[in-house]
């Protein structure tokens, strides 16, 4: 405050700001990073997902067993699908704790709130990865009507 | 953070509120993207069950309501293109509010191309 005590110590202005006072590779610097990185992909991703479900053939209205079926029969979709759900669902997620990080307030429902958040994300993760692994186009005893082209014969 | 007592406009215009419509909209896309990993997984009941709970995505209700989710999903993902070039490109910070523009008009366009093919669809046409 007085006039007495040393100038203020300015930076010299090529030394890099650094936000957390850490060097290298931080988990905040690696969670921003993945952000950008599963977001690029996750554009193209969603993107495809929509056109194919949403814009070709029949549209939403197309949308059944035999659909879901079919595409499953080929890895490539499988694939697909199955880093849509990893990746949309870590970003997601890790979208939803910032939010979390900045609007709960005090450190209880934080903490309550981003162990929810685990929960469904871990949950959702797990199980739809399952699915995925453990589809069966042809379910035995189904009414064959509504199951793909590939159960027949 | 921002309270009634500190204001709760931080600076306004395409900066701000590009950052509101991020956070609304990617919450929105969580949440359904919970749902939507459920109903999928009905796939492993039975072929009735998936079918029976998918059928609600054909609804009136639900087909207009795939309308404001596919509105957010592209929103979300060309803002967020916008941001990743604000973060990396020299000039982003410079022309960020010109980027923004920018997606708001092939946000209607996508959205044009999108709404009579899915109403469409919907209605039989």
């Amino acid at each position: 405050m007085s006039a007495q005590t040393s100038p203020t110590r300015i930076p010299d202005p090529t030394t890099r700001y650094r936000r957390t006072g850490q060097r290298g590779v931080n988990t905040e610097m690696l969670s921003w990073m993945f952000m950008r990185a599963s977001g690029a992909l996750l554009v193209i991703l969603i993107f495809g997902h929509l056109f194919v479900n949403l814009w070709l053939g029949l549209g939403v209205k197309g949308i059944d067993f035999a659909f879901v079926a079919g595409k499953w029969a080929n890895p490539f979709w499988q694939v697909w699908d199955l880093l849509m759900l990893w990746l949309g669902l870590i970003h997601g997620g890790n979208g939803v704790r910032t939010i979390i990080n900045d609007y709960a307030r005090s450190s209880t429902p934080r903490l309550v709130l981003k162990g929810l958040l685990l929960v469904a994300v871990v949950v959702t993760i797990v199980l739809g990865t399952l699915v995925i692994f453990t589809f069966n186009p042809c379910p035995a005893g189904a009414e064959p009507s509504l199951l793909p082209a590939v159960c027949q014969g | 953070m921002a309270s009634a007592q500190s204001g709760t406009l931080y600076r306004g215009r395409e900066g701000m509120w590009s950052w509101v419509a991020h956070r609304i909209s990617g919450m929105l896309i969580f949440l359904f993207l919970l749902v939507h990993v459920l109903d999928t997984a009905l796939v492993r009941v039975s072929p009735e069950a998936y079918n029976e709970v998918i059928g609600h995505y054909k609804t009136v209700v639900f087909g207009l309501g795939e309308i404001g989710l596919v509105g957010a999903v592209v929103f979300h993902a060309l803002n967020g293109l916008r941001i990743i070039l604000v973060d990396f490109w020299s000039k982003g910070t410079k022309h960020q509010r010109g980027l923004f523009w920018g997606v708001v008009v092939l946000w209607v366009v996508l959205m044009a191309g999108f709404l009579p093919r899915h109403l469409m669809h919907m209605f039989g046409a």
